[in-house]
């Protein structure tokens, strides 16, 4: 099991390695001359080549992307041509918020997704099922920021229960430490700021998790459905089992395989910023922060964006990977 | 073997509801299992036997499958009407069963022993460590080697011999007094065919456990069984004694597949085989519902219905008129017609 662990986790360094060198000539492909575009049309010669030297970019390829990577692996992802700040420090609590935000919607989408998939599937055709897979339906169709807007229309400004947008409440700033916020209250034992966030969190996070809640939830029902009629289902009611157990134990741990790949992909997807909704809720993420780098031609850290983004993707496909290995004692360790 | 009758099915009628509506797959079906007895029940595909089982077990699939008529008399109690909550109690514990294909009876990502000891504890209060225990000791008793380790593996890791015999302790593990075995041997060797009949011929003698023995294999009744019931189509056509029926078959699919057993003794003929196929469950019309692959066929077969007819050996009975006839006993229906008229 360990080796596997070992040996999982050392396929995904020549992933990164290719997907850095992607991400590289990527950039690079885009026609013309960064330094121009970014200074614009009506730039002097001399201060497009100013620019192009301290970008480096009139060095050779391969010198620029040993630079580049030996500054990746000292996590050093360059400068921001816009603010100048180093990326690595400046991206971060984009990062973070976008991180609170997706695993947010993520627990709401498994929690919601996963158990009215199990129900719909144990109490198949039933009103129950047909509802909640209408819903589902509803769920994966339904443009995001309408829903959003819909959210805020009445949570916000009808009830009034919910803050309609932004992290924090401006009159009673959360003061960072980790930029998790959740985090950064409750290790300062500010529980008023706590449910602050938490209140700041819930719409956003359950616009987000529309989607993915339906996904799950569908995919539960169908994997659910194709497990139950298995002979080793029949052996458990045989036993004497209770519907409960059957489903809950027999049922879902088999069922729940193709489910987490959905989940691990769902996640990645989130996780790579959800731009429309972090638009519609004022959220400051780090789909955003690529999204107004694009405007500003700010290439480093676009690069750096996407950089990040895949390799969160490929560390969660890992992690879902070696789940399947947990749950699955036939996956093969060697 | 006891005298004392364990399980009795009085007209026990069975129906799927699907698209195309009401589908009997068992159509009036009476017969009874003593304390400690082995009934062999025998048919082709689709002639009723694991329904009948599944409706005894309560496991019809749920909302297609449907008991609608009879009842299962199990020490005296219906359990056509017994709610979900007793039948739990029930199965497993007084009622175990166990399954055709080993390979994937068992679910593969729990291990032997989880599994094992789950099933000690759904009916028995008692702590894990005892179950475990008990699961191991009940291992070595089906004849499987290091029991202990075994618990701990997953199923992956056992052929299908092996496999099976864990089924049959799990279903032994409660001291069932009916065990009900779905061609349990099918799926497997035939070397491991006869280890797990004798094995189960052993646990019969052993614990005095009732076993009906659902099979298309006549072999396998001849080997383990007391007594057998022949089906087709959803309906017994033949009861009685192995004995009896081997030697004196009454109905004419009894004797065509005593006919179709391969005889070891060389004759280069080709395998009888009885011509035709059993009626798709619906598609019954009036009369025998064997009249179309009969070769003794007479009118009377094509309108209407014979009887499960007693004959002259105690306990015999032939859904057949050619067997009423040959016995030369009277048929009660036509005798009460003729009186009429």
């Amino acid at each position: 099991m360990l080796s596997y662990v070992v040996r999982r986790v050392l396929m995904v360094i020549p992933v990164l390695f290719g997907m850095s060198l992607v991400v590289f000539f990527m950039i690079r492909a885009i026609p013309g001359n960064p330094a121009q575009v970014i200074l614009g049309q009506k730039a002097t010669k001399e201060a497009v080549a100013a620019l192009t030297h301290k970008l480096g970019l009139d060095q050779p390829w391969y010198v620029q992307y040993v630079k580049y990577i030996g500054g990746l692996l000292h996590g050093d992802l360059g400068e921001s041509i816009r603010t100048g700040a180093p990326i690595a420090e400046e991206i971060w609590p984009y990062l973070a918020a976008t991180i609170e935000l997706s695993l947010a919607a993520m627990l709401i989408a498994v929690i919601i997704g996963v158990n009215a998939g199990i129900i719909s599937a144990w109490f198949q055709n039933s009103w129950f099922d047909y509802i909640a897979m209408v819903l589902a339906l509803i769920g994966v169709s339904m443009p995001i920021f309408w829903l959003g807007l819909m959210e805020q229309w009445l949570f916000s400004i009808q009830l009034d229960w919910l803050p309609t947008s932004g992290r924090e409440d401006v009159r009673n700033p959360i003061e960072p430490i980790t930029h998790l916020y959740l985090v950064d209250t409750l290790l300062s034992g500010n529980t008023d700021q706590f449910w602050q966030v938490v209140q700041h969190l819930v719409l956003p996070s359950m616009a987000l998790a529309t989607i993915p809640m339906a996904i799950i939830a569908r995919m539960t029902r169908s994997s659910m459905l194709e497990v139950m009629k298995s002979d080793y289902i029949r052996t458990a009611r045989a036993k004497g089992l209770s519907m409960f157990w059957v489903v809950y134990k027999h049922s879902l741990k088999n069922a729940i395989i193709p489910v987490l790949t959905v989940i691990g992909l769902q996640t990645g997807l989130l996780l790579g910023g959800a731009i429309l909704t972090e638009t519609i809720f004022s959220w400051p993420g780090i789909g955003r922060y690529i999204y107004d780098a694009i405007g500003y031609r700010d290439y480093p850290v676009i690069q750096s964006g996407i950089l990040i983004i895949a390799t969160i993707f490929i560390f969660i496909n890992l992690i879902v990977d070696l789940l399947y290995a947990i749950i699955d004692p036939r996956i093969k360790y060697n | 073997m006891g005298e004392k009758v364990l399980l009795e099915v009085h007209g026990l009628r069975t129906s799927f509801f699907t698209d195309d509506g009401e589908i009997p797959a068992v159509d009036g079906v009476d017969f009874f299992i003593r304390e400690g007895e082995v009934l062999g029940i025998v048919g082709e595909s689709g002639c009723g036997k694991s329904v009948t089982s599944l409706s005894i077990m309560g496991l019809l699939p749920k909302g297609i499958g449907k008991v609608v008529g009879g009842e299962i008399l199990f020490k005296g109690e219906n359990l056509v009407e017994a709610s979900e909550r007793r039948m739990k109690q029930i199965r497993g514990n007084e009622i175990a069963m166990i399954f055709q294909e080993p390979m994937t009876s068992l679910n593969p990502l729990f291990t032997i022993g989880n599994q094992l000891v789950e099933a000690i504890r759904i009916h028995t209060k008692i702590g894990k460590k005892e179950a475990r225990a008990r699961a191991a000791e009940m291992l070595k008793l089906v004849g499987l080697p290091r029991a202990a380790q075994l618990l701990d593996e997953y199923p992956h890791q056992l052929s299908g011999g092996m496999r099976q015999r864990v089924m049959i302790a799990m279903a032994m593990l409660c001291r069932p007094a009916l065990l009900i075995a779905d061609e349990p041997t099918t799926a497997l060797d035939v070397t491991i065919q006869a280890q797990i009949l004798a094995l189960m011929k052993q646990l019969n003698q052993t614990f005095g456990t009732a076993v009906m023995m659902i099979t298309h294999d006549l072999g396998v009744v001849a080997e383990l069984c007391d007594r057998v019931i022949v089906m087709y189509a959803g309906q017994i056509v033949e009861e009685g004694s192995v004995r009896d029926i081997f030697r004196n078959p009454k109905h004419p699919y009894t004797i065509g597949l005593i006919r179709s057993i391969p005889d070891i003794r060389g004759k280069k003929e080709r395998l009888y085989s009885i011509p035709g196929q059993v009626p798709k469950p619906g598609a019954i019309r009036r009369g025998c519902r064997f009249a179309d692959r009969c070769e003794w066929v007479v009118d009377r077969c094509r309108h209407e219905d014979p009887l499960l007819y007693e004959t002259s050996e105690q306990g015999h009975r032939a859904r057949c008129f050619l067997a009423l006839e040959r016995e030369g006993l009277v048929d009660e229906r036509a005798a009460a017609r003729s009186e009429r008229a």
